[in-house]
This record gives structure tokens, sequence and C-alpha cells, in this order.
């Protein structure tokens, strides 16, 4: 027991490799995935589907970095492709809202199926047009090294990525307490017949443009997980980030500041759960019951606070 | 209490369903206090009653729908218990009600089937409910989908739906509130010859006249009690009215504490004040309002709202009040005619919780809400915290500060603050619903001082609606009634403790109201 939480300790804190290599990596996808979920859920958007937009995003940015090849200086090319995932992610994102707004499909639902959608898609691409040219093993080829995001400490692996998650976070977290837009965000996801009531907030666009932002975010993610860790494409990009970002973002109650520690947090675990696996014998799996065990947590926990004054009826 | 007796005979067995000494609490609030009916089988039965008075709790005992906490149920003479709405359908009891209880993706069929048991053969039981629909003369479509009917289409699966369960006894609650005047004529008709075949039916209604029409033995209900249950033959109009508002009634004997009320009334002025057009802050031009359903909420209304006015609006509910002030107050567009109102009118709604304000949000954010619509930009918060901590004075609004969220204040706390954004907001008008309900009598003082404040100046309105008649007259100066959509002056009693003038509004009982009636 002690053994393995050492490992654990080791594998993400206990080197500066761990910490600027291992865990500070992981932690890069779940700031911006984390940010995108919870900025949904406080307008009241369940959106489940940020593994899928996230694999979208690198889809996007793998063809952009292929299509356009070493032909662009890095300077045009890696904001290029920060573009073109978040859009990626946006538009995945923007199906599901079409499919709420028009037909009133649940977006628990429908994103949940599009991230079935984009995993197919994904392994269609890595056996189809994007890959590796000597078309034996379903991957990309590398990507240009001009597509390459710059790592931020000479010999560690901590990538470019990871600032922008910062910085997204900062961000919203200003918007969502200095502005009226955010305002909005946050009177909508709190109470939807208020906000048109005694507002007069257009809540369908509201809810439309947080859905949209959020997928963004996703895709974002996924296009700065190929650009700064792995170079290429393939089916295993994502190991579930998508889905932890949904306990990153409620282990942080949504609050985009707390965000950042919570993404830590669980880019911490995932680092060490690699190295207890390896030192001392225990499945990382392991790690994954911790975070379901997080996730109910936190569940019952607010359910528990909410219920006093009522909510939503 | 007097209780004529005229036409409802000694001889049990002939009632079809009886209840007596109907005692239903919800917490602290006695809604039946003893209430009782008689209902002779193959009769028409109205119950009649104002707002609040029981007719639908009553009618809900009687279905199983809630258990009384005493007081009998006799079934054919037979005392019984419903432990559910299940009991009362298996021993023939159905009703229809207010809102219809139709899942409106199914089919008339699926919806039919619902609450059965065994095996489902849809061709085979859509066969039975066209031939029970035949029969009953009821035209019904088993194979449509609920969502695609019009309302009208919607009452009569309901009613199938209770006699494919061989109920012979059918609660209506205010069935032709939904209808247009020719298909209540049509329903009326159905249910006649529905109890001339021997059936037995409940009407729950508001419109004197159309149990005047239909029903062979009315019931009156006045808060939780009996006051009046007799053969329509023996009954005059008056009698009926006299009952509803219990004007003969000693104070005392269950009735309010108006005496009270009448000392803070504001005695209605009989006539809107003669005004030039150019001063009129709301004016309605043959505005109608049709809503999702179909359903005519309010047929070409012409209403003049002038400056220094607090017009009261009375009215049932579905009878046209809640889209009345919603038209006023620029949440809804009339889908006809006309609607003229100030630029920014303020709105409290009934539903203060949920539709005014967030319990979570702190009180300055429950403010800017006000804005939030047009808000752009940075929201200058720093201001925001001034004019709530403003607002919170000069609304006399009890708060530990502008932070604290709105969840901790007490209702009239709540009420006040709302009053007093919506007055910020206001150009020129406010609409109110539920002024002071659920506030004690300093809040409620403190409520109306606002309103008034604030018809008090030269170019200003209030318009106000309330389903408590007393919360409408202790404030407004003017009054005007919602009856099946329309919307009616009502003219000032020399007697301000006289209530029956408004009770003639609401219940149809005025000139200029027809109501077509079969028979």
């Amino acid at each position: 027991m002690t053994e393995a939480l050492l490992a654990l300790w080791d594998g993400a804190f206990g080197s500066s490799y761990a910490i600027w290599s291992a865990t500070l990596v992981r932690s890069a996808p779940l700031l911006l995935l984390g940010l995108g979920v919870a900025l949904a859920f406080r307008a009241g958007v369940l959106n489940i589907g940020a593994e899928g937009q996230f694999l979208l995003g690198a889809i996007s940015a793998t063809a952009l970095a292929q299509g356009v090849g070493g032909d662009l200086p890095g300077v045009v090319m890696i904001p290029l492709m920060a573009v073109v995932g978040a859009a990626a992610g946006a538009g995945w994102a923007g199906i599901a809202a079409w499919l709420r707004h028009r037909f009133g499909v649940l977006e628990v639902i429908s994103t949940i199926m599009l991230n079935f959608v984009a995993l197919a898609t994904i392994s269609w691409m890595v056996r189809g047009p994007l890959q590796e040219p000597t078309r034996i093993y379903p991957q990309s080829a590398e990507i240009a090294h001009a597509a390459q995001w710059p790592f931020l400490i000479p010999g560690q692996r901590l990538h470019l990525g990871f600032v922008l998650g910062l910085l997204a976070c900062v961000i919203a977290w200003v918007v969502l307490t200095r502005t009226a837009t955010g305002f909005r965000i946050r009177a909508v996801g709190a109470s939807p017949s208020a906000a048109t009531s005694a507002g007069g907030i257009d809540v369908t666009r509201t809810v439309t443009r947080v859905f949209l932002v959020s997928g963004a975010c996703a895709g974002l993610a996924g296009a700065a997980e190929v650009g700064g860790v792995t170079w290429a494409l393939y089916e295993g990009i994502s190991p579930g980030y998508g889905y932890t970002a949904i306990a990153v973002a409620l282990l942080a109650r949504l609050h985009p500041g707390w965000i950042i520690g919570s993404a830590i947090f669980f880019g911490a675990l995932e680092a060490g759960a690699s190295a207890m696996q390896r030192d001392a014998g225990i499945p990382s799996v392991v790690v994954q019951v911790i975070v379901a065990v997080i996730i109910l947590g936190v569940l019952a926990g607010s359910q528990r606070r909410a219920r006093p004054t009522g909510g939503r009826r | 209490m007097t209780e004529p007796t005229g036409g409802a005979t000694d001889h049990g067995e002939q009632d079809a369903l009886a209840l007596e000494g109907i005692l239903v609490r919800f917490g602290s609030v006695v809604a039946l206090d003893g209430a009782h009916c008689r209902i002779r089988r193959g009769t028409v039965h109205a119950i009649l009653g104002e707002n609040g008075a029981g007719k639908t709790t009553l009618m809900r005992a009687a279905f199983g729908w809630l258990t009384p906490e005493a007081g009998m149920i006799r079934l054919d003479g037979q005392p019984v218990t419903f432990r559910s709405s299940a009991d009362a359908i298996a021993r023939g009891i159905g009703m229809v009600h207010q809102h219809f209880m139709l899942i409106p993706a199914m089919t008339v069929t699926e919806n039919v089937a619902l609450g059965g048991a065994g095996a489902f053969d849809g061709a085979r039981f859509g066969a039975r409910i066209a031939e029970v629909a035949k029969r009953a003369g009821l035209p019904v479509d088993p194979t449509a989908r609920v969502r695609d009917l019009a309302v009208s289409a919607q009452q009569r699966v309901e009613i199938v739906k209770a006699l494919v369960r061989e109920a012979r006894i059918l609660i209506l609650d205010e069935p032709t509130a939904v209808l247009t005047p020719d298909q209540a004529t049509e329903l009326l008709r159905w249910i006649r010859t529905f109890a001339d075949s021997g059936g037995t039916v409940i009407l729950i209604t508001h419109k004197v006249r159309e149990a005047f029409a239909i029903a062979d033995d009315l019931t009156v209900l006045r808060q939780g009690r009996t006051v009046l249950s007799a053969a329509r033959a023996a009954l005059t109009e008056a009698h009926v009215i006299e009952a509803l508002t219990g004007a003969s009634v000693p104070a005392g004997d269950g009735v309010m504490a108006t005496a009270e009320s009448a000392t803070r009334r504001a005695t209605p002025k009989t006539k809107a004040p003669r005004a030039t057009d150019a001063h009129v802050v709301f004016r309605l031009d043959r505005a109608g309002y049709v809503d999702e359903r179909g359903v005519t909420r309010l047929h070409g209304v012409d209403l003049s709202v002038y400056p220094g006015e607090i017009l009261g609006v009375i009215g049932v509910e579905g009878s046209g009040p809640r889209e009345l002030l919603r038209l006023l107050a620029g949440r809804l567009q009339p889908t006809s005619g006309q609607v003229t109102r100030p630029d920014a009118v303020g709105f409290v709604p009934e539903d203060r919780l949920h539709d005014a304000v967030i319990p979570g949000f702190s009180l300055t954010e429950n403010l800017a809400l006000a804005d939030g619509g047009e808000a752009r930009g940075w929201m200058d918060w720093p201001r925001w915290r001034t004019t709530t901590r403003d607002l919170l004075a000069s609304a006399d609004v009890r708060a530990a500060g502008p932070d604290v969220p709105m969840a901790t204040l007490s209702g009239g706390n709540q009420q006040r603050f709302v009053v007093g954004r919506e007055r910020r907001r206001a150009t020129a008008a406010l609409v109110v619903e539920n002024p002071t309900r659920g506030l004690d009598l300093n809040a409620s003082a403190r409520i109306v001082a606002d309103l008034r404040a604030m018809a008090g100046h030269p170019t200003h309105a209030v318009v106000i609606h309330s389903a408590d008649l007393d919360e409408v007259l202790a404030v407004a100066t003017r009054v005007v009634a919602c009856f099946a959509g329309r919307v009616l002056e009502v003219e000032a009693p020399s007697d301000p403790a006289d209530r029956t003038p408004y009770t003639r509004a609401m219940t149809g009982m005025v000139e200029g109201i027809v109501t077509e009636v079969a028979r």
C-alpha cells in the first residue's frame, strides 16, 4: 500500500522530469478540456462530448500540418493549428448544439454518440487519408518540424499548450465574473426562466455560444496534444482525457480558477499511475477507480448543498 | 348556514356518489372543512365556487387522488375508501382534469391504454376505442398522435379514456375553459345526452350560467365548506351568487376578516379617469392572444390604462388574466390586434423564486439581472453594489448587505426587492401578479404603499392581478374582470364590502356576456 502510494508520488512529483515532463504534460489537455466542460456546465449545457471534440481537434490539426507540410514557418503554422483545431472542436459541438436547438435532442445523448463517431473517424483517418506513407501502421506520419509546438524548458517536454490552458482559465475566470457575457452565462445556467423573464436574456443564443466555446476549448486541446506531445495522429491519442475532464471540472466546482489545481491533480494521478504500475505492480486502472470515487463524492457533496436552497424545480 | 334541499332526495340508494364531512388540510391550510354533496344517478351536478373554494380538491378526494383526513365517501350507498385514483377508476369513476393528463408524443390508443394491465395489442385496442367513441358519439381517431390534436379533440380523448374504463361517473374540471363557444355548446349537449342515458356527470365550473343551463343539481362551495346544495329548479341565480360571495352570511362564520380588508381598501372608482389619448399609459386595441396549443386565451380586448391608476384585473385561472398581464408587460406578443405600452414596463411575475430572481445569486447580481439582456462589455460591479445598497435603503429591504444570496431573504423582503427593482427599470408602468400573496400584514402594507407611490406619479400606472379577490380590491382604483377570454369593466358597488359585482363579472353573470348553452 505504502509502496504503491510512494510509487504514485514519485511518478508524479518525484523528480523534475516527473513534474515537467509527465505530470504537467498530462495536465495540459486536462486544463483546456476541464475548462470547456466547466463552462458548458455553468450554462446548464451537459456537454459530455469533450472526448470527441478533442479528437476532431487532433485530426484537423494533423490534417493541416500534413497538408501544408513544412511550407509555412512555425510562427504561422502553430497559431493556425490552434485555430483550426478549436474550430473543428466547436464544429463538432455545434452538431449537438444544433440538434438540441432544432429537435430538442438532449445534448447528453448526442455528445456521447458523437464521441463514438469521432473515434470511428480517427480510425478511418489513420488507415485512410492520413496514414503514414508506407501504409503499414495505423497512424499518421510525424508532422513537419515547423508544426511541432515549442517546449517551454530545455530538456523537458512541457509545451506551449500548457500555457495556453493556464491563459484560457484566467480569461474564462475574468469573463465569467467581470463581463456582461459571463454574467449572462451564469444567469442562464442558474435559472433559465428568471434569465428570460427578469433579464430579457436570449437563453438559446447564450447556450449555443457557450456550447461552441466549450467545443473550441476541447478542439484546441486536441491540436495542442498533436503539436506538443505526439507529433502524429493515432487511435489511442487520448487515454480518456475527455472523460477525466468531467472529473476535473466537477472537482473544481466549475470554477475556472480552481480548474488549474484540479487539472494538475488529475495530471499527477495519470502520470503517477504508470509509475505505480511499473514500480509497484499495481494496475494503473486503480487510478481510474480513484477518479470515479472522486466524481461520485463531489456529486454527492454538491447535491447535499444544493437541496436546502431549492434551485431548479 | 341555511341549506335548501329542494331536489336532492333523502333516498340514499338514488345517489351514485355521496361525500360527507370531507376534511382535507395542506399543512396548516384547511382546504376542505367538512364539505359534502350528494350526486344523484343519471344527473348532471355542477360544483361551483370561487378560486380556492375547494371545488377541485373535493373532486380529487372523490377520485382517490388524495385521501381526506376525515369524512365518508359512499358509492351507490356503500362506504368506500380509495387508496389511489386506480381504485376509483376500478369502481367506475373517471376524471378529466383541467390540465389534461396525456402524453403528447404518443398516439390516442397508447394514451388510453396507459395504466392498463396485460398484453397490449394496439390494433385491437384501437378498434375498441373507436367503437366506444362511436357509441358515445365522440369523434376520436385512435391512431392520431395527441400532439397533433386540437385541444377540443384532446378533451374528447380524455373522456373516451374514462369511458373505455367503463366510467359511470364522469368528473369534468372546468371543461369549457379551453373551448370555443361552439365547442362548449357541443360538449354541454353531449354531457346532457350522457346523463339522459344513465350516466352521472359532475361538472366543476365557475360559470354560473353554464351550471344553470346544464345541471340538475348545484353545489356551491366557499372556503372549503358546502354553503348550498340543491336542485336547480329550486334555485335562482341570485341564490347562487349570494352563496358564492357569502354576502348574506354573518361574519365569523368561516368568512375571512373582510372588515379588516375593507378598511384598508381604496374605494374603487366607478369610471376610468377621463383623460385624453395622449395620456394613456397602456392601450389594447382589439388585442387577441392564441396560445401555442391553439387555444384562444384573449378575444379582441379593448382596454386603456390611464395615469394614476392601479388597475386590478380579476378572473379565474384560464379565463385570461395571466395572458392579459403578460401582453401589458411585453412578455407576450398579441397574435391579433395591437398593444401600445411604455418602453420599459416593470413586471413582477407570480412565481417569484422561479421567474423573478435567482435564489443562489447575490442581491447585487439579482439587481443587475434586470439589465442582463442589454448589458455589454464589463460589468461595473462596484457601481451595481452601490445601486443595490441604495435600493435596499429606498425599498426598505431588510438584508445583511448587497452581497448576501437572495435565498437568505424572507418572502416579504424578496417581494420588496423585486418590486423595487422593477420600479427602477420601469419608465412609466408596473405590472404585478399576486402583489401581496404569502406576505404578512406588515409586509403587504409596505408593498401596497410602494404600488401607490408608483401610481401616484402623474404619468405612471400600475396593473395588478391576483387570484385572491380581496388582494386586488385592497389596492386597485379600478377593476376589470376576465371571463372566458374577454375583459369587462366592473362598476364599483356603493357598499365597499359588497363583493357581488366582482363575483358576477368573474362568473359571467353580466350584460354583454352570452353563454351559449345546450337545452
